[in-house]
């Protein structure tokens, strides 16, 4: 027994030595790891303090500095006789870094940022109006002009717009005996649905993930019947929630629309099995590759017509600097990147649609597949409009988990929609 | 060594702390002047109805996920200590959950269990049974996390208890082998008590990893169906995070709550250590 002990004793001499020398690898790794945050901050700071430089940043991550996103953004820097720093974030991020670096006293001169995240940065105090920095905003749209509302002020101003529309496959709905033309509201679309399935085919997918994809895809639904964000739990609302539980119960869409971002979805319509897909401009280019045909057809609302559906897009803006001068040439930046000619070329380069009707029939005119597009842009809606601005994001989370809840059956329509209003009445208070 | 814990831990502690005791908004958080409201944001966390779900989510993933971790993988490190051909090859292999990135086991996982065209419903419907919901019904969702934070933690256990296994002095084996013990007698007197120390920092270990999984879950779930398996981290990262109008103050209260969760399992380990070592 004592033998025992020793042995025992021994051995967790053994293993503490073994853990402080594991514990020292840590630290040093650590130590290691801070060293290159420290140089790497330093680095930042170095380039935006000096005079001729101007940073931009963006949530285009896909374009590299070959791109012609980033050669548009250098030849607004020569015009307007700066250098123009650019950093891309992914979408996700950015915000949060704006945030954070408003705090710190070091924005970017000009940040292209989502459009519903416009009034969050608005009201945090971090941009400046278009007064201020007087950028003219005539010519855009006004319902994409919208969502960088609030107040009266204008923040920004579009540099592209998408939307959702109904992308359908030709060969599917042929073969169900569906013709497109039919399909003019709810009722058709179900009706579409219902012999596609029969057919043996797949009927309709999207996407209701619980985050804000979800709950802009459910939205042209949602304003297609007719509901108003200020109140979730009106009978317009519930029957549009389901409309889609029951495409749901009855296997027209998948169960995995519960889980599945704009991407998974469209990666299921692109098997070919599926009659129609809620998809974005975004798409097109993906479309073409898909190897069937395919066409595409505005969402329709309750009763026939065009359903609104949410605009998506960036907004191009002035963040508040502590030098009010840099703001001449910020002003210069915007006004290059978003006028006539460079608009043709952003909104093509991004596959969006212009937010100016000169543009818009340039665009028509050059690829008349996007007619649909600029009609559904023109039908369009900005989430944050109707002076909801930051009310917005405490109406969308308790919808889009009042859309999951109907969706895996934990609670009827009605039920989560009534939770979600309460919620939504509380939070906006 | 001073400055640097100062600044990053002490620093960013005291941050999260003073966050989680004022009223921040996003302008508060740009311009300073957030007004200090107490405990104010603990009470709306605590009275939030998503609290008890998070909380009871919180404690089953963490318990069940440690349970099925340590007990696979002290039968695993108990099969891998005896020596034979390949022992080491196969032990390598089950190091590959450990060795991935997070976010491809996790998307692996989430096509796996996908509803329509995941592999293991159609394995079902080979065996004639009814697919399941894994990710996209309430009743599932969090065992399907659970499963797939199990596959991931094994590793990490067995390679651990494994090499505690080694320590152990094969004379003991063989003393216990003259007196006549059988294996299952080996592995209760001899092989569990001298595992003890290293069973405690495995756990130990293990629950802290635990608590604050994060990606997995956002990954396969994002904390859904509506909140279904939605724990303190997911809760905390979407309330800071996951939205379009960040809620700091009360992410921060939540995360805070998970780090004092994490404490008080190291103090009854501590507590435990020390009476170990009194006689």
């Amino acid at each position: 027994m004592k033998r025992k002990r020793n042995l025992v004793k021994g051995w967790a001499v053994k293993q503490t030595a073994s853990r402080r020398r594991a514990v020292g690898v840590a630290l040093v790794a650590l130590v290691a790891a801070g060293a290159l945050v420290a140089c790497s901050s330093e680095d930042k700071t170095g380039a935006s303090g000096d005079g001729g430089t101007y940073t931009i940043w963006d949530p285009y991550p896909q374009f590299d500095d070959s791109s012609n996103w980033v050669k548009l953004l250098n030849d607004c820097g020569s015009k307007a006789g700066v250098t123009v720093k650019r950093t891309a974030f992914d979408t996700s991020d950015l915000t949060s870094k704006t945030l954070l670096a408003a705090q710190q006293g070091n924005a970017p001169d000009v940040l292209i940022v989502d459009n519903p995240v416009i009034s969050t940065l608005a009201e945090a105090g971090v941009l400046t109006t278009s007064d201020d920095i007087k950028l003219d905003t005539s010519a855009i749209d006004p319902n994409l002009l919208g969502a960088g509302q609030s107040g009266g002020k204008t923040f920004g101003i579009p540099i592209g717009a998408n939307t959702l529309a109904l992308y359908y496959n030709k060969t599917v709905l042929t073969a169900a005996g569906v013709d497109i033309a039919s399909v003019k509201d709810w009722a058709s679309l179900t009706a579409a649905l219902a012999k596609v399935t029969a057919a043996g085919k797949k009927g309709i997918t999207f996407s209701a993930i619980g985050t804000e994809e979800g709950s802009f895809q459910f939205l042209p639904w949602f304003w297609g019947s007719g509901a108003n964000l200020t109140k979730l739990d009106s009978p317009e609302a519930v029957s549009a929630l389901s409309l889609w539980t029951d495409w749901l119960k009855k296997g027209y869409a998948p169960n995995s629309v519960i889980n599945n971002t704009q991407t998974t979805s469209w990666q299921e319509f692109a098997t070919g099995q599926y009659a129609f897909a809620e998809n974005g401009t975004w798409q097109l280019a993906n479309a073409k590759k898909t190897g069937f045909e395919y066409g595409i057809i505005a969402v329709p609302g309750i009763s026939g017509g065009t359903a609104a559906a949410p605009t998506g897009g960036e907004f191009v803006s002035v963040p508040v600097q502590k030098s009010t001068a840099r703001y001449a040439v910020s002003q210069k930046l915007v006004a290059c990147l978003t006028d006539t000619d460079n608009s043709l070329a952003t909104t093509t380069t991004l596959s969006y649609i212009a937010p100016t009707a000169a543009v818009q029939a340039k665009q028509v005119a050059a690829n008349p597949e996007l007619k649909v597009w600029v009609d559904a842009v023109k039908a369009a809606k900005g989430r944050t409009g109707d002076n909801l601005g930051t009310k917005y994001p405490k109406i969308s989370q308790p919808m889009w988990t009042a859309v999951q809840a109907a969706l895996s059956g934990s609670a009827s329509p009605q039920a989560a929609l009534a939770t979600a209003q309460t919620a939504a009445a509380a939070a906006t208070k | 060594m001073t400055a640097y814990l100062l600044a990053f831990f002490a620093y960013p502690l005291y941050r999260n702390l003073d966050l989680s005791l004022r009223d921040y908004t996003v302008r508060s958080f740009v311009q300073g002047g957030a007004p200090f409201t107490g405990w104010a944001n603990y009470a709306k966390v605590l009275g939030d109805p998503a609290f008890g779900p998070a909380l009871t989510h919180t404690v089953v993933f963490t318990v069940v996920s440690l349970t099925f971790q340590f007990v696979i993988g002290l039968a695993l490190a108990v099969f891998f200590a005896k020596s034979f051909r390949l022992s080491a090859t196969l032990r390598a292999l089950f190091l590959v959950p450990w060795l991935l990135p997070l976010i491809v086991s996790a998307s692996t996982w989430s096509w796996l269990l996908n509803s329509d065209s995941g592999v293991v419903n159609a394995a079902l419907r080979m065996l004639g049974v009814d697919p399941v919901n894994w990710l996209t019904s309430p009743q599932w969702s969090l065992v399907s996390v659970i499963i797939a934070n199990i596959w991931i933690g094994v590793p990490f256990n067995l390679v651990v208890l494994y090499s505690g296994l080694r320590s152990i002095p094969a004379q003991l084996y063989e003393a216990a082998q003259l007196d006549g013990a059988n294996g299952w007698q080996q592995f209760w007197r001899v092989t569990f008590p001298l595992l003890r120390p290293v069973s405690a920092i495995t756990l130990l270990l293990g629950l802290v990893y635990t608590l604050k999984v994060f990606d997995l879950i956002w990954i396969m779930t994002r904390g859904g169906p509506s909140d279904s398996s939605t724990t303190f981290a997911t809760w905390s990262y979407r309330l800071s995070f996951g939205n379009l109008l960040p809620a700091f103050g009360p992410g921060a209260a939540v995360g805070n709550l998970l780090i004092v969760m994490a404490l008080i399992a190291g103090l009854v380990y501590i507590r435990a250590q020390k009476r170990q070592y009194e006689p």
